[in-house]
């Protein structure tokens, strides 16, 4: 499939820079730098404990950093818990483990940050969840709990509600490593068609065939520090690094 | 000889219906009752000694006499069956204790009330009615010690006034709540401190309605049960939730306070607070102040509850997983509403069982006032059985107190196993 070259801008939407994180004594981001514009796909791939997650969760805060800066949408990240709100407002995130609320049906799942965030009346709300219910394919399943559906579907629905606030920046961390493999395809799918739209979107991921068919570029991680970036083409074909290499080796190999 | 692996089916197989003993009576009696030797033992054992105490139970209890004046006279007539007559002769003490018997209407009135008020808290789909229990506390109040109904008005009054100013305040030209809090509140200060009481005395004037007052050491039988139990339960339960919050916060001077009390108070044995309540309280007030030894023990009893709902709860919050935090917040929920909306809704879910076994451990420690000499029913079974004609009685008394207690406990259990069937949503 050819991809989708379109409406990258030069307007920035992330700025990381010298960026540095620990968790008590360990150093588990090390002198991030990292520009992504609007528009832009990036899979960001390593081994685990590399600080892949953890670089995405500090983009809304999940994670706080010690040194460093980061700018999203404009709006530096500091501990002012307004500027937190509204950038985890304008962010949306999606996890491994789906982290749907199971008290509340899909629906529900999908209007509750609208109408207590935005304010988004009831009406307006229900309107948007239910459009973005059809988006990920599963409107039918609206009155459902989360409980009561498959992996995939609950994935999916977990997309769904980030995308009910409209955010301008999708996050999204290893949201296939918990499925079964026939569900992968569904929930990649949605991506894919989410990155068509030129959605700005920051992956990490170890689905290959992903990074390769949406990405705009590819980061490795390893060791908290970024080891390598280029266009997935390259990346794949001629890794530069030799930690890329051994990387890619057991990742692709078997 | 090679085996051959290869296979491929070419007939389903349909499903069938399963075998006679695993379905139906016999099914149940199978799986339930005797599932191995050692469980029909305890089956035939069990069955036997039911059917033992039943055998005694039954013909005491059914034979037993209503309407003898007093113990000697029952066992004159027969002494092997039950003499329930002490319960015609005194169970309006027993429900009562020592309220003016003219005014029994009264406690009866706010209990049928108080069957009403609950409704809207019990099941939503009654929610609208919720006003009738917010009023509910203030009526009860007025009711039970009586006096004028504009001096428990005005609380009321008063309070509905400060939320209006409050909420004027933030619609018009303050966005920060905050100083619309403080504002409000000494808004709701001066009103109760200069106005409240001129404004008692003039309603009292243009339309007088009171009822007469009783005394709090009036108060007693399931009344008084009730009146603790019901205000420590509705108390202790918000308190609760703030405890167990204010346990996991991250400010350390909330965590201290929160740590601090919750241990102290699960370190001492509540019959010492009711001590501290009934005597040692008023050394430490000044002199003259009339503090109302119910409100006193009302207040123990809560604060002391409160302590151990605050556990329960937290066992609820670390049984959910950090994801929901994480999700919570990375939809920009603000810290309140994603306790409201997410943590608790499901935290409070988890802890069902352990909250209403607080409750239920709250409802019959009010038993413990008979201690201080309030007349609880137990206290005034005490009572009753100093009584020369009832001298000497025991099971009669505390079977019927007892089976008063169970009614409410076993309610209490069989709506919390309904509200978990119906809060139930992975199936």
């Amino acid at each position: 499939m050819e991809k989708t070259k379109i409406n990258i801008t030069d307007e920035v939407a992330i700025h990381i820079s010298d960026m540095n994180k620990w968790f008590g004594n360990f150093h588990v981001l090390r002198d991030i730098n990292l520009e992504v514009r609007r528009g832009e796909r990036i899979v960001v791939c390593g081994p685990s404990g590399s600080g892949k997650s953890t670089l995405i969760r500090c983009i809304n805060r999940l994670e706080e950093h010690q040194k460093g800066s980061i700018i999203v949408d404009g709006t530096e990240l500091t501990t002012d818990l307004k500027n937190i709100d509204k950038i985890r407002s304008e962010v949306g995130m999606v996890f491994q483990h789906f982290n749907l609320f199971p008290h509340l049906t899909t629906l529900e799942n999908c209007t509750l940050a609208p109408m207590w965030v935005r304010e988004t009346p009831e009406k307006e709300a229900t309107e948007i969840a239910m459009e973005m219910l059809e988006k990920v394919k599963i409107p039918e399943q609206a009155h459902k709990y989360p409980g009561q559906l498959s992996g995939g579907q609950q994935q999916r629905v977990a997309i769904a509600r980030s995308l009910c606030m409209k955010p301008r920046i999708m996050l999204f961390d290893e949201v296939t490593s918990a499925l079964d493999p026939e569900m992968i395809k569904e929930v990649l799918d949605t991506m894919i068609q989410l990155a068509e739209e030129g959605m700005t979107m920051i992956c990490v991921t170890h689905e290959m065939g992903f990074a390769r068919q949406v990405a705009d570029r590819v980061i490795f991680m390893d060791d908290g520090q970024i080891v390598e970036q280029n266009e997935p083409e390259e990346f794949f074909k001629k890794p530069k690094s030799d930690r890329t290499k051994l990387f890619l080796s057991q990742i692709l190999g078997h | 000889m090679m085996t051959k692996i290869a296979f491929v089916r070419k007939k389903e197989i349909p499903p069938s219906a399963p075998p006679i003993t695993e379905v139906g009576l016999i099914g149940w009696l199978r799986q339930n009752l005797f599932s191995s030797w050692l469980n029909s033992i305890l089956t035939v054992l069990s069955v036997y000694f039911i059917v033992v105490i039943l055998w005694d139970f039954i013909p005491w209890a059914y034979g037993g006499h209503w309407n003898t004046k007093s113990l000697r006279e029952c066992l004159d007539l027969d002494p092997d069956v039950a003499c329930f007559s002490v319960l015609t002769a005194r169970w309006k003490q027993l429900l009562f204790g020592l309220y003016p018997a003219e005014e029994y209407w009264r406690p009866t009135l706010t209990f049928m009330f108080l069957l009403l008020a609950i409704v809207p808290i019990l099941f939503p789909r009654f929610f609208r009615f919720f006003w009738f229990s917010i009023i509910y506390p203030g009526l009860a109040v007025w009711l039970l010690w009586g006096g004028s109904f504009w001096s428990i008005s005005i609380v009321y009054i008063g309070l509905t006034l400060g939320a209006l100013f409050f909420l004027s305040l933030i619609r018009r030209y303050l966005k920060n709540y905050m100083v619309a809090a403080i504002l409000a509140f000494l808004f709701t200060a001066v009103f109760f401190l200069f106005i409240s009481n001129p404004l008692v005395g003039l309603l009292n004037v243009i339309l007088p309605i009171s009822l007469p007052f009783v005394e709090s050491l009036k108060m007693g039988g399931f009344t008084l049960s009730l009146i603790v139990g019901v205000t420590g339960i509705v108390a202790s339960f918000p308190i609760g939730i703030l405890l167990a919050l204010g346990r996991q916060s991250n400010l350390p001077v909330i965590k201290m306070i929160c740590v601090g009390f919750i241990e102290f108070i699960r370190g001492v044995p509540l019959i010492t607070l009711l001590f501290v309540a009934s005597v040692l309280l008023n050394y430490f007030l000044p002199p003259g102040t009339n503090f109302d030894i119910v409100l006193r023990v009302v207040i123990m009893v809560t604060l002391f509850s409160a302590a151990y709902m605050a556990e329960v709860i937290r066992g609820g919050l670390a049984g959910l997983p950090l994801g929901q935090h994480e999700a919570s917040a990375s939809l920009g929920l603000t810290y309140w509403q994603s306790q409201r909306l997410i943590i608790m809704p499901q935290a409070l879910k988890i802890s069902i069982p352990g909250i209403v076994n607080t409750f239920i451990g709250l409802f019959k420690d009010t038993t413990l006032v008979s201690i201080i000499s309030l007349r609880d029913p137990v206290g005034l079974a005490s009572t009753i059985r100093a009584d020369q004609k009832w001298n000497g009685i025991y099971w009669e008394l505390y079977v019927a107190i007892g089976l008063m207690f169970f009614i409410f406990c076993w309610g209490m259990s069989q709506y919390s196993q309904y509200l978990e069937r119906k809060l139930k949503t992975d199936k």
